[in-house]
């Protein structure tokens, strides 16, 4: 065969392999927009489920979601950021820092259910705090903090070495230039990986299904340690344990869900383009 | 007032602290794991636990042969990476060398909105939409099959694949595409002749960690497997992972129970499966760095 006739055709048998990714997760978005847009309304989204959940809204779900996921996110963020730092900025290249980088590889790769299991067994057993926000929350902060280690560094390692010399020069103690320099240089790309968990973890299922998720609570939570609904969990259980589920309840709650995570997933892609050509370096 | 140094030295302590923290996180699991996976294994064999074709936790005596649970994921995992591998693969050339720069970008961002989807979105779409259509098509008494939760997790595994595979046939360097098509050689030619070839190991790791990836899902292959813990003849036929198990049962399971401890075991087969495939990726990305 002539090669410029190979060519076309495997390029073309790339592009519809790749449509074949792309195509089903735009079905996937305009079905529940769809078929969910009629169940949205005020009441479904500010009033507590009834009638055994077909009825109502979904309203303790979303504070459930939302208090779980800013409470990991307090937890995860700091603690992310300054591993990074110290894997950036202070680490030599030797055994220890091996080891360390290695375990956050091995640490990004466990399966979220075991994160529930490590979330069981040592937040809600052995703290004795019981099924709770706090325990959900810590069992997600564990699970992402590869995630925010492995993006702060990222957005630490595109600042310019010149930065950190020209500042190092004047004097200034390394903490203070990475305080001062590096950081400011590096926080968009921290913030947009912080999104991007956040959106993350708001949909994550297995790791509060032992830890914080509770089947129905009809009030809103009064402390860190009383359990919840959660949106990703809700949606679980209307979906296959509760039969005669009205579809529109079911579909609304996906989609709630959807824009939630979609929404900040596009605002961090947007922020990171944003930034990227607003850089000088 | 506390001195700049004081302050400073106290910092970069905690930034220590923090580094360490991953290294003892993962003792903590594995501790944890072990701690309660130990217990089990006292009272019950362990040949048994991994051989045993009965998984029958709550009747007396009870059995736990988690062989149904491995092979459950084995089926889902393998017709996944079937699926899975030559499509990702494929999906990063076109993306990576193909596509033009307008085309990349809105491609790069379905690829990205894809992982964006929690799990139990895709489980409830998959539950409505393309189990009953594998029932039809495949003429089978339940769409609720190895085979569509292999098709689902194929899709879930995408954006891990293509994004890893992309990076590493970016980080081809440039002159050895140059020199094969300053020889004469098509495009094509250079893509699978000279790029694939220099980007094979970053290639292997992402499947690595797409199969990884695929191991561990729970929420979407509950959903769509059918939750039948036994030994599947076809790949057409209802299966319960492994993840699965835990994330059903763990719920109803009184704690300290045998039952309990036998789900932090299988929670522990997990890990060790993710350690080691997590590894061997990890091991072919470095060599691509050197």
């Amino acid at each position: 065969m002539n090669p410029k006739t190979a060519q076309k055709i495997a390029f073309s048998l790339l592009f519809i392999v790749t449509l074949l990714i792309i195509v089903p997760v735009l079905l996937i978005v305009f079905i529940i927009v769809k078929e969910g847009a009629s169940a949205i309304s005020w009441e479904f989204l500010f009033t507590a489920p009834k009638d055994g959940m077909r009825a109502g809204g979904i309203f303790p779900a979303i504070v459930g979601t939302l208090s779980i996921v800013l409470c990991a996110i307090a937890v995860t963020l700091p603690m992310g950021v300054m591993a990074a730092i110290y894997l950036n900025e202070y680490a030599k290249d030797n055994l220890l820092t091996r080891i360390i980088k290695l375990s956050i590889v091995n640490l990004a790769g466990v399966p979220s259910v075991v994160y529930g299991l490590f979330g069981l067994a040592v937040f809600v057993m052995f703290l004795k705090m019981g099924v709770s926000i706090i325990a959900g929350a810590l069992t997600l902060s564990i699970m992402e903090l590869p995630v925010i280690i492995t993006t702060s560094r990222n957005a630490l390692n595109s600042v310019p070495q010149s930065f950190r010399e020209a500042s190092l020069s004047l004097g200034v103690s390394k903490w203070q230039t990475i305080r001062h320099v590096v950081l400011p240089n590096a926080l968009p790309g921290i913030m947009t990986g912080a999104i991007l968990s956040i959106a993350r973890i708001s949909g994550e299922t297995a790791p509060i299904l032992f830890t914080a998720a509770a089947f129905y609570v009809p009030h809103l939570p009064r402390s860190v340690f009383d359990q919840v609904m959660a949106l990703p969990y809700h949606l679980y259980i209307i979906s296959t344990q509760i039969p005669n589920m009205p579809a529109n309840i079911t579909y609304g709650t996906a989609l709630v869900l959807l824009v939630l995570v979609l929404a900040m997933s596009l605002a961090a892609i947007s922020m990171r383009i944003y930034f990227r050509k607003k850089k000088k370096w | 007032m506390l001195s700049r140094n004081f302050t400073d030295s106290l910092i970069e302590k905690l930034i220590f602290a923090c580094g360490f923290a991953a290294i003892i996180l993962v003792s903590l699991i594995f501790f944890f794991l072990l701690r309660e996976g130990l217990g089990f294994f006292a009272q019950y064999n362990i040949k048994e636990f991994i051989s045993g074709h009965f998984w029958y936790p709550t009747s007396k005596p009870a059995g736990f042969g988690i062989l149904p649970l491995i092979m459950g994921s084995l089926f889902v995992t393998l017709g996944a990476a079937v699926i899975a591998v030559p499509v990702g693969v494929m999906a990063a050339f076109y993306i990576s060398e193909v596509a033009p720069v307008a085309v990349r970008d809105i491609l790069k961002s379905g690829i990205e909105l894809l992982a964006a989807i929690p799990s139990v979105v895709i489980g409830f779409i998959g539950m409505v939409t393309l189990v009953p259509l594998v029932r039809v098509i495949f003429d089978i008494p339940t769409g609720l099959s190895a085979f569509s939760g292999a098709l689902m997790l194929a899709f879930m595994a995408m954006p891990t694949i293509v994004s890893i595979s992309e990076d590493a046939i970016r980080s081809v360097p440039g002159t050895y595409k140059e020199g094969a098509l300053a020889l004469g050689a098509t495009k094509w030619q250079t893509m699978y002749r000279i790029i694939l070839p220099a980007a094979a190991p970053g290639i292997l790791a992402a499947v690595m960690l797409g199969i990884g990836r695929v191991i561990g899902e729970t929420m979407a292959v509950m959903m769509i497997t059918g939750n039948a813990a036994a030994i599947p003849d076809t790949i057409f036929d209802p299966v319960r992972t492994m993840t699965a198990t835990i994330a059903a049962e763990m719920g109803e399971t009184v704690k300290g129970s045998m039952h309990y401890k036998g789900l932090f075991a299988i929670g522990l087969v997990l890990f060790v499966i993710t350690f080691i495939i997590n590894f061997i990726a990890d091991s072919f990305l470095n060599r691509v760095k050197k």
